[in-house]
């Protein structure tokens, strides 16, 4: 129905057209073809001459109304520190070209209107003119040097890489449909090896977990980073072109997948500065949700962002992430809070590659745990808080065998034990009440001398009993499974001291 | 307008050619030859080089409004995003998703599509084919005085792939999948990989068979183009006597020759590496939930490729333009072209510097910055012929006599476009500034303006203006300056504001702005420029209607040089037959621009020179 209302409605519009067209012609003829030429010359060279004016008058309004807006102008500042000089050539080039436009405009229609057809009117013959040409090929010319000199210098420094010694963080975005991931270094300063054949639901990098650079490497779900701090962004892609834009700081480089491309800069400005930067105007100072107007404001709500700007499908619009730049202190605390995407998702499923063993860093923690516990066992007055359950000492199944991981438990209590020559240990060993209660009388004490054999080799064997308790000693319920596992357990004790 | 003079000028005229002109022997069958014996080589397969002309210029028509519908549609979604579309699901289908509450949206999938399709068609049927295509074929043979061009048969052959071309592309849109929804220049590996969009499928290899088709089409008009141009100019024609018009159409065919391959050899490494599994374009890609075996290549040598045409690409759009205003101009104001050796000059200038600039597109692809220096420097040395050629045409309008009719009118427009969005391609070219221009809506502002806007306006001047020639009629003057103001005004209303969007930061190529605090606060201005567009595509269609109004009842040409114009093409008869001319061809004794020299209005080419006249072009 609609459609047939527009169709209608055009067909009648076209009617009217030809019709008017048809009256014109007609008046035309009566009037002569000289004289309709002439009336309608002096007519439209009116009209040039009024649009030349609105339409001049409406791209500098149109400009003052859209100030705030424009690069440099208002509160869109450049937020990194090579942002400022290439808003500084934007408005030297738009000077440049502003004249020009303006001068252009105001012959091309003046001559229109001045040189209209009139009856009798000679139009004057002048093929050319060579000096003319000549100066109007050297001002262009000139005005081109000079912006492509302003231009280059700006260009050359602002897409320089990172000198090796300088102070710089590196972090690396990659770009995939249709999301971005962030990866940071962590600790060491240094982003792993990736290889996209590596790539699957929990290693979304590909990132190759033999390579102990990616252990500590973490994947924020914002974008933060410190002020005044160089950052050099890696930028790659995993499937089709992406571009990784912050129009805040006047950046943008395209995601390749296969090549990695990079982009250099400093931020300047905080996300909270710059938040109280655009409190100043009045556009931000209305609620940032029309719907709930004691809602906060607009400024408070303001974020820098990260889009795509290389079209990669369609959901190529949606790729936002959240840009938040910190002072220096704060965005320590946000980094220590970040835990690494290895240990977090990784650590301990069939991709770890170190499954079987402890990393260097889990051996310290477990030292200083271990040493913590002793050292609360040796002050106790209480006979059972001088009891230390070994959490990470483990026997293959149903057999005394202690499991490879279960050494660096024991390495910790025989430096305890050189550390206090003094102390007499008992070792138990115990067991849940499945099964035969013999059989597990036998087994806790295999297993509570397997760990004596291991301490022993370098000890005193005399400070050492291995006594085996069988399922006679439970700390929970047998009847749950959380309660068996619970006391399926090696503990020792510290008899004297 | 010049009745009086024309009754005694056209025996003297006759008589010229009939003293002076070359006779090659030619006779008028006036039964038809054996190239137009039936309807069907008359006016299908017909080889006559302004047959093929209105083939290519109706075509390119019927395209431009496919084309612009496209564009009024996704600017619906950009400008009333909240607005139901459920109207428009009879034609669009299943692009159409129609929520709980009724409220129809456009496919994000099919928004994509629509936009690439915009470009494509706009870019190679339209302001490739539909204008060199019309007006190369049109004028050369009637400037440059020869019964048709070096090879009709090539040159038939040359609509007919562009229309198969065209059939392609056309039943591209239908696909269950989609047609290709990649952008127009088509990036690997989002072209290459049918898992990373659904238009990359079926609609990326009919668009690419398409395309390959269509430059086949390029190439069999271009180097009749040329040959005709270089061999085919009748007897004092010399190179310094070619109208404007020639040497663009001829500087045209050449980068279309020289760059259009580059194109097609983009395209089959692209091909590959979507069937035979191959790694040009592909390397180290992870998708669909599985690492390909694609190692090695690389996105960006596409890139290299597709600019190496693209750039020139937007010459050959843009030059039939400058050539089709220079002479609308000149005649229309009764004065010569101001500095026609400059005007040459700068086109073979443009020409030239057209393959030195195309990593402009790409400063911020991942290509070396080390390199984007030099592109910078030729892009910013471009600037300066284009600025020439801008102050010469208002020269040439300086103590004229300029009689605003609408081919006047729309080349008065086009060097008001050219200025505009020139100048923002000082900003472009620079690679420092294009760190934050490149991908928003600034280029998108930029290019429809320079090479959009003002090429349309180049071929508006160019059809108002030969009209009497295609059709022996004029089109309606009132239609054609209600088609000028409206489509000035909006071209501007459209356009202009994405410039402020653009500085902004607001990147082209995204369905919807919500998502982003930086980009949505526009919603004002995306519906006023929407406004805009449907009004100025409105307007589009009273051209349309003129025209074909004005092929049947428009009013009829009574005399042969209506213009008063003194290029060849209009000493034919008002409909010239087949091989233009009856009896000899004219031959040539002067430039094409003696307007107003000695007093007299014009001095047709046919003309000797006075006694004691001096030559103009020297």
């Amino acid at each position: 129905m609609t459609l047939l209302i527009i169709v209608l409605a055009f067909i009648l519009l076209a009617i009217i057209i030809i019709q008017i067209s048809r009256i014109n012609e007609i008046a035309k003829t009566i009037r002569g073809e000289e004289q309709a030429l002439l009336s309608s010359s002096r007519k439209q060279s009116r009209y040039l001459l009024i649009f030349m004016v609105l339409f001049l008058f409406g791209t500098i309004v149109s400009a003052y109304l859209y100030k705030n807006y424009m690069l440099g102008y208002g509160p869109h500042t450049a937020a990194s520190e090579h942002g400022p000089s290439l808003d500084r050539l934007f408005n030297v080039t738009l000077a440049i070209t502003g004249i020009v436009f303006v001068i252009t405009h105001i012959a091309l229609f003046y001559f229109g209107y001045k040189y209209s057809y009139r009856v009798g009117q000679k139009a004057t013959f002048m093929p050319h003119d060579n000096k003319l040409e000549i100066i109007w090929t050297a001002i262009p010319a000139f005005a081109m040097f000079a912006l492509v000199i302003n231009g280059l210098i700006a260009w050359n420094d602002v897409m320089a890489d990172v000198d090796p010694d300088e102070d710089y963080m590196e972090i690396e975005a990659t770009g995939y449909q249709f999301a971005w991931i962030l990866r940071y270094p962590g600790e060491d300063g240094k982003l792993g090896s990736r290889d996209f054949r590596k790539i699957n639901s929990i290693n979304p990098l590909g990132q190759d977990w033999t390579d102990i650079k990616n252990l500590d490497d973490i994947q924020p779900t914002d974008l933060v980073l410190p002020v005044n701090k160089k950052v050099r962004v890696r930028i790659t892609a995993r499937d089709v072109l992406h571009d990784f834009y912050l129009p805040h700081f006047r950046l943008k480089m395209d995601a390749v997948p296969g090549l990695p491309t990079f982009f250099v800069f400093t931020p300047t400005i905080t996300t909270e500065e710059y938040r109280e930067q655009l409190a100043e105007y009045p556009e931000y100072q209305v609620p940032a949700d029309p719907t709930d107007p004691n809602g906060p404001e607009k400024w408070e709500q303001f974020d820098f962002e990260l889009a795509c700007a290389e079209l990669c499908g369609s959901g190529h619009y949606s790729m936002r992430k959240r840009v938040i730049i910190l002072e220096q202190a704060e965005y320590d605390a946000w980094l220590r809070e970040q835990n690494s995407y290895y240990l977090g998702s990784v650590r301990g499923t069939k991709e770890d590659p170190f499954a079987d063993q402890l990393l260097q860093f889990e051996i310290d923690e477990r030292n200083v745990a271990f040493e913590e516990a002793f050292e609360t066992a040796l002050e106790a007055e209480n006979p059972d808080e001088k009891i230390i359950q070994l959490e990470h000492v483990y026997f293959e199944t149903g057999s005394a065998q202690l499991t490879p991981l279960s050494q660096y438990e024991l390495d910790n209590i025989k430096v305890a034990m050189q550390a206090n020559p003094s102390v007499v240990l008992e070792i138990s060993g115990h067991t849940d009440n499945t099964g035969d209660p013999e059989g597990n009388q036998v087994l806790s004490q295999q297993r509570a001398d397997a760990v004596f054999n291991y301490i022993a080799q370098g000890l005193d064997g005399e400070r050492i009993i291995a006594v085996g308790y069988g399922q006679s000693n439970p700390i929970d319920s047998n009847d749950t499974e959380e309660g068996r596992v619970k006391n399926r357990r090696t503990e020792i004790k510290i008899i004297s001291q | 307008m010049a009745d009086s003079v024309d009754t005694t000028l056209y025996k003297k005229e006759d008589a010229l050619i009939e003293e002076l002109g070359y006779d090659d022997h030619f006779h008028e069958h006036h039964h038809g030859d054996k190239y137009q014996a039936s309807f069907i080589t008359k006016y299908i397969f017909s080889q006559d080089h302004k047959i093929i002309a209105k083939q290519f210029l109706i075509t390119g028509m019927i395209w431009a409004i496919i084309g612009a519908a496209m564009s009024v549609i996704f600017r619906m979604q950009l400008g009333f995003p909240e607005e139901s579309l459920t109207w428009i699901k009879p034609l669009l289908g299943k692009w159409i998703v129609v929520d709980a509450n009724g409220v129809g949206t456009l496919d994000p999938e099919f928004y994509y599509a629509l936009v690439t399709m915009h470009g494509t068609i706009l870019v190679f049927f339209v302001l490739t084919a539909g204008l060199s295509g019309t007006f190369s074929n049109l004028l050369i043979p009637l400037q440059v005085g020869a019964r048709d061009m070096a090879s009709p048969f090539l040159n038939m052959l040359s609509y007919w792939f562009f229309f198969l071309a065209g059939i392609i592309m056309f039943i591209s849109l239908f696909l269950n999948t989609g047609p290709f929804s990649g952008g127009w220049v088509a990036y690997p590996p989002l072209s290459a990989l049918p898992e990373a969009s659904s238009g990359s499928k079926a609609g990326m290899t009919m668009w690419t068979m398409s395309l390959v088709f269509f430059v086949v089409s390029v190439l069999l008009g271009g180097i009749n183009y040329i040959t005709t141009v270089l061999n085919l100019r009748t007897k004092g024609m010399s190179m310094w006597r070619l109208p404007l018009t020639i040497w663009a159409f001829l500087v045209t065919a050449i980068l279309g020759l020289l760059s259009f391959p580059v194109l097609v050899a983009a395209f089959f490494l692209l091909m590959f590496d979507r069937g035979i599994g191959t790694s040009f374009y592909l390397s180290e890609i992870y998708i669909g939930g599985q690492a390909l075996d694609h190692v090695g290549g690389s996105p960006i040598l596409y890139q290299h490729l597709f600019w190496f045409l693209g750039h020139p690409e937007v010459y050959i759009i843009i030059l039939p333009a400058m050539g089709l205003v220079s002479e609308v101009l000149s005649v229309q104001s009764r004065k010569p072209i101001f500095g026609y050796r400059a005007m040459v000059l700068s086109i073979l200038a443009i020409g030239f510097l057209s393959f030195l600039v195309w990593a402009h597109h790409m400063f911020m692809s991942g290509v070396n910055p080390f390199i984007s220096n030099i592109f910078v420097v030729f892009t910013l040395i471009i600037a300066v012929p284009s600025a020439v050629k801008v102050f010469n045409w208002i020269s040439t309008l300086y103590r004229g006599n300029v009689r605003l009719n609408t081919p006047a009118l729309f080349a008065i427009g086009f060097v008001s476009m050219f200025i505009s969005g020139g100048l923002t391609g000082i900003f472009l070219g620079n690679s420092a500034l294009d760190i934050q221009l490149h991908d928003t809506y600034f280029v998108v502002a930029h290019f429809h303006i320079v090479m959009g806007v003002a090429a349309f306006f180049g071929m508006f001047a160019g059809i108002y203006h030969w009209f009497p020639k295609l059709y022996g009629r004029f089109m309606d003057e009132t239609m054609g300056k209600i088609h000028f103001w409206g489509t000035m005004i909006g071209a501007y209303v459209i356009f202009w504001p994405m410039h402020y969007l653009g500085m902004v930061g607001v990147p082209r190529r995204y369905y919807s702005f919500d998502a982003y605090q930086a980009f949505s606060d526009f919603d004002e201005m995306n519906m006023f420029i929407t406004v805009g567009a449907i009004i100025t595509f409105g307007l589009q269609l009273v051209f349309v209607i003129n025209f074909f109004y004005s092929i049947w009842k428009g009013k009829k040409q009574t005399v042969r040089n209506p213009w008063g114009a003194t290029s060849l093409e209009w000493t034919t008869p008002i409909r010239p037959g087949h091989g233009n001319w009856p009896g000899k061809i004219p031959s040539v004794h002067r430039w094409a621009y003696d307007y107003g020299k000695d007093g007299k209005e014009f001095i047709p080419q046919i003309t000797p020179l006075a006694e004691g006249e001096e030559p103009s072009d020297h």
